[in-house]
């Protein structure tokens, strides 16, 4: 059996978007900014993604940019308010403690330059409290940025709730849903959204094409200069092919937005309580108001990238938060930010299942990892510490 | 290309030596849970030879096929080849390791001096002289 459930890191090109993609790879290949009609036909199929992109969202047309993807997107929505926010004399942001490095690294990145950042935190839920955004938020402060919903332990955040005291504080909000756009409903205006990042392979489309979102009367500064694409704020010549591709894959997903989250919710709940079979494990992340496709588990007594090469042997491919995966020392911030310990959060596994997940893949995947788990705490001198007595279980 | 050679996947889905001696004659510990990983190894000492070694480990998939890699690399030996076993010895047996996974086959390295140790401690009489520097 051959199971993709990492579908958080990337999905499978949907056969809708690859027909939206080839002809502007092929006989319509001209450069948009070219008057003739080749030019303009390219032209023209990019005038319609935009238009279709803003309306899914509830935006304007002229309020969408089209980027490489994500992280450009997040990059520019937040050195773009830090613009904005210097010039007014406001150095201060706002944020989360379980944010993707697109933003954390870009926050690192203005913390050196003389803004003073503000990560709130997000409690053993994953989810920020408003109350403490309220008590965060100073005269100085010129952008909140609070991610949608979270790429690891997919908990969704009061996106509605942050955008409307943001509005009635006069502070910009921006927020990177590149794991929620096509997945759960996205208002911008119904959510008083000023900023947001999208990716599209993350709902179908094809990599290395994004979009952000950008409210009427917010001056974006430039990452890239050169041409005059994009209204001139974002220089290059547009990935015609990827963004044809990424309008026809959300119209999809959002199409099938509604049948799609019943049945994985669904599926998620059997395997969570699948998983929580296995003893000393827990669920990461709010069991309720999280992803439908997101389900992520810390295993006691085992270590998290042993545990996806076995399941990678067994045809499943998934993810973990461990230190082993990323080469880094620390295991994923997002799981320290939630309370697990590092000897914990060390044995993660993030399983994203998609539409094509089946209930038989569901019940394979909880009995390969019960497996998996079972066989490498076996010959795991901690499991063996924790059943001793030695050390005392967390989970 | 894969992330491990074919010798390091071999020896993490199939390790050898795994387990327990109850009665060893040395035991060592190393790493900690908070990094990630956990090696311990027991070894079974015979007249200045290693007659069984088992390991246990936590962590990922080198730091499993480093542990199996070394126990064979010891097993069967005398007292004094155990000693100079170098991480880079048991890294090159697996036909490399990733850069930043070589600390793993320190950790073997280390266990394996941890248990000798513990055997040099329980028989001070077997604890080599020291030589002249």
């Amino acid at each position: 059996m051959k199971i993709y459930a990492d579908n958080a890191a990337t999905t499978r090109m949907s056969r809708t978007a690859i027909d939206a993609m080839l002809p502007y790879l092929d006989e319509i290949y001209g450069n948009p900014s070219s008057l003739y009609a080749e030019g303009q036909r390219a032209k023209e199929v990019i005038e319609a993604a935009r238009k279709d992109i803003a309306q899914i969202i509830n935006a304007d047309p002229r309020e969408i940019i089209f980027t490489s993807g994500g992280s450009e997107a997040d990059n520019q929505a937040i050195l773009s308010a830090a613009a904005i926010g210097q010039k007014a004399g406001k150095r201060h942001i706002i944020s989360t403690a379980i944010e993707h490095h697109a933003v954390l690294h870009t926050l690192n990145k203005l913390e050196k330059l003389g803004f003073e950042i503000t990560l709130l935190p997000v409690h053993e839920n994953g989810i920020v409290r408003i109350d403490e955004l309220k008590a965060a938020i100073r005269e100085d402060t010129c952008l909140v940025t609070v991610m949608f919903a979270n790429n690891e332990i997919g908990t969704i955040q009061p996106i509605k709730e942050i955008g409307e005291i943001c509005r009635a504080r006069k502070v910009l909000f921006h927020t990177d849903a590149v794991q929620a756009v096509g997945h759960v409903p996205v208002d911008v205006a119904a959510y008083h959204i000023d900023l947001l990042s999208a990716s599209a392979h993350k709902f179908h489309g094809a990599k290395g094409v994004g979009f952000l979102y950008a409210k009427k009367g917010i001056r974006l500064s430039s990452l890239i200069e050169g041409g005059a694409q994009e209204r001139g704020r974002r220089a290059g010549t547009e990935n015609v092919a990827g963004i044809s591709a990424m309008a026809a894959a959300l119209k999809e997903a959002v199409s099938n937005m509604e049948t799609s989250a019943a049945r994985l919710t669904a599926i998620r709940s059997r395997l969570i309580e699948g998983l929580s079979e296995i003893p000393h494990s827990a669920l990461n992340g709010d069991r309720e108001k999280r992803l439908p496709s997101n389900v992520s588990f810390c295993f006691e007594g085992i270590e998290g990238e042993a545990l996806l090469l076995l399941l990678d042997d067994k045809g499943i491919a998934a993810s973990s938060g461990s230190a082993c995966t990323s080469g880094s020392l620390d295991p994923s911030h997002v799981l320290l930010a939630i309370g697990r310990v590092h000897d914990v959060a060390h044995g993660s596994l993030r399983l994203t299942l998609g539409e094509e997940t089946t209930d038989e893949e569901v019940e394979y995947i909880i009995q390969e990892v019960k497996d998996v788990v079972q066989y490498l705490r076996s010959f795991s001198p901690v499991w063996r510490d924790l059943n001793s007595g030695k050390i005392q279980h967390i989970l | 290309m894969a992330l491990y050679s074919d010798k390091v996947m071999d020896h993490f889905r199939n390790p050898r030596n795994v387990g327990v001696i109850e009665d060893a004659d040395g035991v060592g510990e190393v790493g900690n849970a908070k990094c990630g990983d956990i090696m311990k190894m027991y070894l079974k000492i015979d007249d200045d030879i290693i007659t069984d070694v088992k390991f246990e480990t936590f962590g990922c998939g080198s730091a499993i096929a480093s542990s199996s890699m070394a126990t064979e690399l010891i097993k069967g030996k005398p007292v004094s080849e155990a000693m100079t076993l170098t991480n880079k010895a048991v890294a090159e047996a697996l036909d490399g390791l990733p850069d930043y996974k070589m600390h793993c086959s320190v950790l073997a390295e280390e266990a394996i001096q941890n248990a000798l140790e513990d055997y040099y401690t329980k028989n001070p009489d077997q604890r080599p002289q020291q030589t002249e520097k």
